[in-house]
């Protein structure tokens, strides 16, 4: 990046700029005046205010930090992969303000110790809000209950045991009980451990003609239906985390008509990416939960035109090329994705499948909410996180100009259109293009 | 992998072959044309010196990292043959045991001068994966990946038919048993449809059936009487024991009941059928002994045909390989 944006948390007005914010269901022109991180007014100025910077905004969008729900740093544990200052400058990047990070770091974040590494690290090195999010289970072994009541009170923002089965439906419902006496949502990476064992790749034509160990979509819509039957019964919040299959998508949606308080996010890259295109044995496109069919797009696709699935994430996992560069079934999944979220989403927009207040709300208020977050948006008094975008700027996807250590996506080399022109976290300037 | 990809990836800037690593994307002529070869290969086997010069002073590496015998020796006899330089590299007492990546362990092979390397690997794509990003410049022959393809074993059924039934077309092709694992069915099915067969069929049962089977190009049966009737050939595949343990089969008695290869379920097909199998068999599993061994079965010529097969695509690969670098080098 090169320039000095840590120090420049100077006061700033942002004018002329087309203001999206879906909290306060506005959309118009109007100015922003930013100082002593916060907003202090919008509109015209207040009197005698003058500010240190200026950022014209004259045909951009001005809109709310994005809230990511799923972003790995590689930090702790997997610093090979990233740190949590090379992913959260990513995140400013990509317009994210504020992202959680799933528990299966190295150590497990299943102790306060691991927390307060986390958040120690983001305060001298992060360029974004870091959420931790507590581990369910001690170890994510799934048989021990983790301390929750500590990890809450250490600043885990929700419990999940990420990729890693719960050893027994009893132990899961221990779980959801214990967990939302703390009042916490649960956040499900939704797989059946023995249908998906040794599985990479959907099971469908593509994985048949590659002979790839499928992941069956019933992997998903089973633990899908498990949890929201238990959920019932415990009374604990759930939020499905990345689903990928549609049904997964229409069970969810029947849950929400029943009164159940459950949420959804997808991963960007579902909503654009299917199963084809790990048909050349592409290892950047390997992802967990699989690419899956395009029927099975279309209906994320709908789900999050709906409403159903309240959030869009990165799931950004990046990775040392080493973890690409082998056999297809060997090579780890996930997408270097923070940077790529923002162009990503604009496509739905340019495919007519959301407006573009619609699509901010699904990377802002629908995380948000998610979240239980209080937050008011951009208005006066509140925290000055937001992001400066155009929408139709070009930009090509290549390994320089990723900023994340992972260089892993398979739009490698692709252009983008849409991109981040500065990004503003509690007044300061975290990023500008 | 797309048809396109699929070709792009192994034949060279004239359409000749450099790397054999599946049957999709090579066009009906070129199979024809790796047929035509072993033909001329066939008789060298014959001969009281069974050496031909084709590639002499070639280093051919046999790299299988999945234990094999049959389908380890005929390549190497095969590239003996055509007088190349054989390295046979043990990988489970070598380098990837030790901790170096596949990536390392192959680079350093190709440093040391090797022109070919023939690999077997359990994990599909892998033979893709080093021919299209570790060593694209050695001719990669592909000796069975995973549960994805197995061409030369493919090509040589493919040769074993033509030799007995003359030609590809009207033929109805029946491919036996465990479909799900079986890299040799999923080539076999891509080169009988090729070569223009009349119909493919599997028959098995639905736990030995990969998902969308169809899509490969076949009609799916459940009973042998009605996968085998009107049959020209009947491939049986190899049933593995453990399949019993992973709850895809009750029993070996309950399989070789419904799909054993009898002499009363051999009479649903053709009176004149082949009988065919990739090897090594079990007896009294998959297939009777007295058909294994009986007149209709071309099970040890398969074997034979094997060898020519494989000097027939080995000494391609090798030529075409050879053929893009002298290009790339005179465009320099």
């Amino acid at each position: 990046m090169g320039k000095d944006v840590r120090a420049s948390k100077k006061s700033l007005s942002i004018i002329g700029g087309r203001l999206i914010d879906p909290f306060n269901g506005r959309d118009e022109e109007v100015d922003i005046h930013i100082a002593g991180g916060v907003i202090l007014a919008l509109g015209a100025p207040p009197l005698g205010f003058e500010a240190e910077h200026t950022i014209s905004a004259q045909g951009l969008i001005v809109c709310p930090g994005f809230i990511d729900l799923s972003a790995r740093l590689g930090e702790p544990g997997f610093e090979q992969k990233g740190s949590i200052a090379s992913e959260t400058a990513a995140a400013a990047k990509g317009g994210v303000t504020h992202l959680c990070c799933p528990p299966d770091s190295f150590p497990v974040v299943d102790s306060p110790a691991v927390v307060r590494l986390i958040l120690d690290r983001t305060t001298q090195s992060g360029q974004c809000l870091v959420s931790p999010i507590g581990a369910l289970t001690q170890g994510l072994a799934g048989e021990q209950l983790s301390e929750m009541a500590a990890l809450k009170e250490a600043g885990c923002v929700a419990v999940s045991n990420a990729w890693q089965p719960v050893k027994n439906n009893q132990v899961l419902r221990r779980c959801m009980e214990y967990a939302a006496t703390f009042d916490f949502t649960l956040f499900v990476n939704a797989q059946d451990a023995s249908l998906a064992a040794g599985g990479c790749a959907h099971e469908g034509a593509v994985a048949t003609r590659l002979g790839l160990a499928p992941i069956p979509e019933a992997a998903e819509t089973i633990a899908v239906v498990t949890h929201l039957l238990l959920a019932e019964q415990t009374g604990i919040r759930l939020h499905f985390s990345q689903i990928s299959s549609r049904t997964s998508a229409k069970l969810i949606a029947e849950a929400q008509l029943r009164g159940l308080a459950v949420t959804a996010d997808v991963a960007a890259h579902q909503l654009l990416l299917s199963e084809e295109n790990i048909d050349h044995y592409s290892s950047l496109s390997h992802c967990l939960p699989p690419l899956r069919s395009q029927a099975d797009r279309q209906g994320l696709r709908e789900a999050i035109a709906a409403g159903v699935v309240q959030a869009i994430c990165s799931d950004h996992r990046p990775h040392e090329n080493a973890a690409k560069s082998r056999p297809f079934a060997e090579t780890e999944p996930g997408i270097s994705s923070l940077e790529t979220i923002l162009p990503l989403s604009l496509r739905l927009v340019e495919e007519g499948l959301l407006d573009l207040p619609a699509m901010v709300r699904r990377l802002t208020v629908g995380p948000a909410e998610v979240l239980g977050l209080k937050s008011q948006g951009l208005m006066d008094g509140e925290s000055a996180d937001l992001l400066v975008f155009d929408p139709e700027k070009r930009w090509r996807v290549d390994e320089n100009t990723l900023i994340s250590a992972g260089k892993n996506t398979p739009f490698l080399g692709e252009s983008m259109k849409g991109a981040v022109l500065a990004t503003i976290r509690k007044g300061a300037l975290v990023y500008q293009a | 992998m797309s048809t396109i990809a699929d070709q792009q990836l192994q034949l060279n800037s004239k359409g000749q072959l450099r790397h054999f690593l599946n049957i999709s994307g090579l066009e009906r002529a070129l199979l024809t044309e790796i047929l035509d070869t072993a033909d001329s290969f066939v008789s060298v086997g014959e001969q009281a010196v069974k050496k031909v010069p084709l590639l002499r002073g070639k280093v051919v590496a046999n790299l299988f990292f999945e234990a094999s015998t049959r389908t380890r020796t005929t390549f190497e006899l095969a590239a003996k043959r055509l007088s190349a330089d054989v390295l046979n590299i043990n990988i489970s007492t070598s380098a990837t045991s030790k901790g170096e990546s596949l990536k390392d362990m192959l680079q350093n092979l190709e440093a040391m001068a090797c022109d070919m390397f023939v690999v077997r690997h359990a994990q599909s794509g892998a033979p893709h994966f080093i021919a299209e990003h570790v060593c694209p410049s050695i001719a990669i022959i592909n000796a069975g990946d995973g549960r994805h393809a197995h061409p030369t074993q493919a090509m040589l059924d493919m040769y074993t038919i033509r030799r007995h039934k003359g030609q590809f077309e009207g033929l109805n092709v029946a491919i036996v048993g465990d479909v799900l694992h079986s890299r040799v069915a999923r080539s076999e099915i891509k080169a009988l449809n090729t070569l223009g067969v009349n119909e493919v069929r599997v028959v098995a049962p639905k736990t030995l059936l990969p998902i969308d089977v169809e899509s490969l190009g076949v009609k799916v049966f459940h009973t042998m009487r009605e996968g085998l009737a009107g049959a020209d050939v009947v491939i049986m595949l190899r049933l593995q024991r453990e399949r019993m343990q992973t709850a895809l089969l009750p029993s070996e008695h309950e399989f070789y009941q419904r799909y054993g290869l009898s002499r009363e379920s051999l009479r649903y097909a053709e009176p004149d059928a082949l009988v065919m199998h990739p090897g090594p068999i079990n007896r009294g599993v998959e297939i009777e002994s007295e058909v294994a061994d009986g007149a209709q079965s071309v099970i040890l010529k398969q074997v034979n045909y094997g060898i020519a097969v494989r000097m027939a695509v080995l000494s391609m690969a090798m030529s075409g390989q050879m053929a893009e670098k002298n290009t790339l080098q005179v465009n320099r």
